[in-house]
């Protein structure tokens, strides 16, 4: 348990984002970092939303229908063919 | 206010290929798009089939417009832009006005963890840890890594609110920085990271539950 006795963990993990973004003013920031330093609860919580982005990161999206993709390229023929020409 | 990144290199290739009337340009980019499109749209119509109507529109929108597109924000951002007015326009003239709290969830202002985790007011440690995080280190790491996290993953995104989910897959899945998502979904800067925040704490405990089951702890 961390000594910074003025950040409450309950506070910490709620700004574990604001952290992560470099959206925090930088004495609060100082203190945050203090507190992570200090408390084992909150580094794991910390190194748990790394690995979280990390994992989502590997998402991939869904593959277009093949309706899908042939009424865009129709579409995209008929723009080319009048705007090309005009 | 930050500055929306602007377009790059990259984006400023694929528009002039797109104005010269490069068919695989287009197909690249809506290769790329369109399944995100086509979530967006959704939050703001009523049924898939108009969601994808709004996204054809969007298109034939982005094709009309790429004349005028000036690179002051990234290719993506501006194409995002073109479809939220288009379905928001197109859910209005349907009556269906979609509150904020409707598709961002009504949970914002609440705390993300279980507040049962620290320690109470009247205790000198209070808002301390009463019972540590539960460390994942100590699953399995084939089991972290394995396919099956990307479905667990999956899972909690479904069960989210649309646009928080939306920012997180926007933001930690396809890579967009911070700015392009808030002005490609048209939110402001704190909503963006309000809403990354909640939907990354619920995946990380949808994580954790899952990892969590059948180890002691």
């Amino acid at each position: 348990m961390s000594e910074t006795n003025d950040v409450r963990c309950a506070d910490v993990v709620e700004l574990i984002t604001d952290y992560l973004e470099g959206a925090l003013p930088s004495e609060q920031r100082a203190r945050v970092e203090a507190h992570l330093a200090g408390c084992d609860g909150c580094s794991t919580v910390l190194d748990q939303f790394r690995q979280t982005i990390r994992l989502t990161g590997k998402l991939r999206e869904d593959q277009l229908t093949e309706p899908q993709r042939s009424t865009l390229l129709h579409a995209f023929r008929n723009w080319s063919s009048g705007t090309l020409l005009a | 206010m930050a500055v929306d990144r602007r377009a790059s290199d990259e984006d400023l290739a694929l528009v002039a290929r797109l104005r010269a009337g490069d068919e695989e340009a287009f197909m690249e980019l809506v290769e790329r798009l369109q399944p995100a499109m086509l979530r967006v749209a959704r939050m703001y119509v009523a049924t898939q089939a108009v969601a994808e109507e709004v996204v054809q529109d969007a298109w034939l929108g982005v094709l009309q417009g790429i004349e005028r597109f000036e690179g002051r924000a990234s290719l993506r951002t501006w194409v995002f832009r073109i479809l939220v007015n288009i379905a928001k326009t197109r859910g209005q003239r349907e009556g269906r006005s979609v509150a904020f709290s409707a598709i961002a969830g009504d949970d914002l202002d609440r705390p993300t963890w279980d507040p049962s985790s620290f320690l109470g007011p009247e205790e000198q440690w209070a808002g301390h840890w009463s019972t540590l995080p539960f460390d994942w280190r100590g699953a399995p790491e084939d089991r972290l890594e394995g396919v099956e996290t990307l479905g667990v993953i999956r899972g909690a995104l479904d069960g989210l609110p649309p646009m928080q989910a939306e920012v997180l897959r926007l933001r930690d899945a396809l890579g967009w920085s911070s700015d392009e998502v808030r002005n490609a979904l048209d939110i402001s800067e704190t909503n963006q990271r309000v809403l990354l925040h909640r939907a990354r704490a619920k995946v990380r405990a949808a994580i954790e539950d899952y990892l969590g089951s059948g180890i002691a702890r």
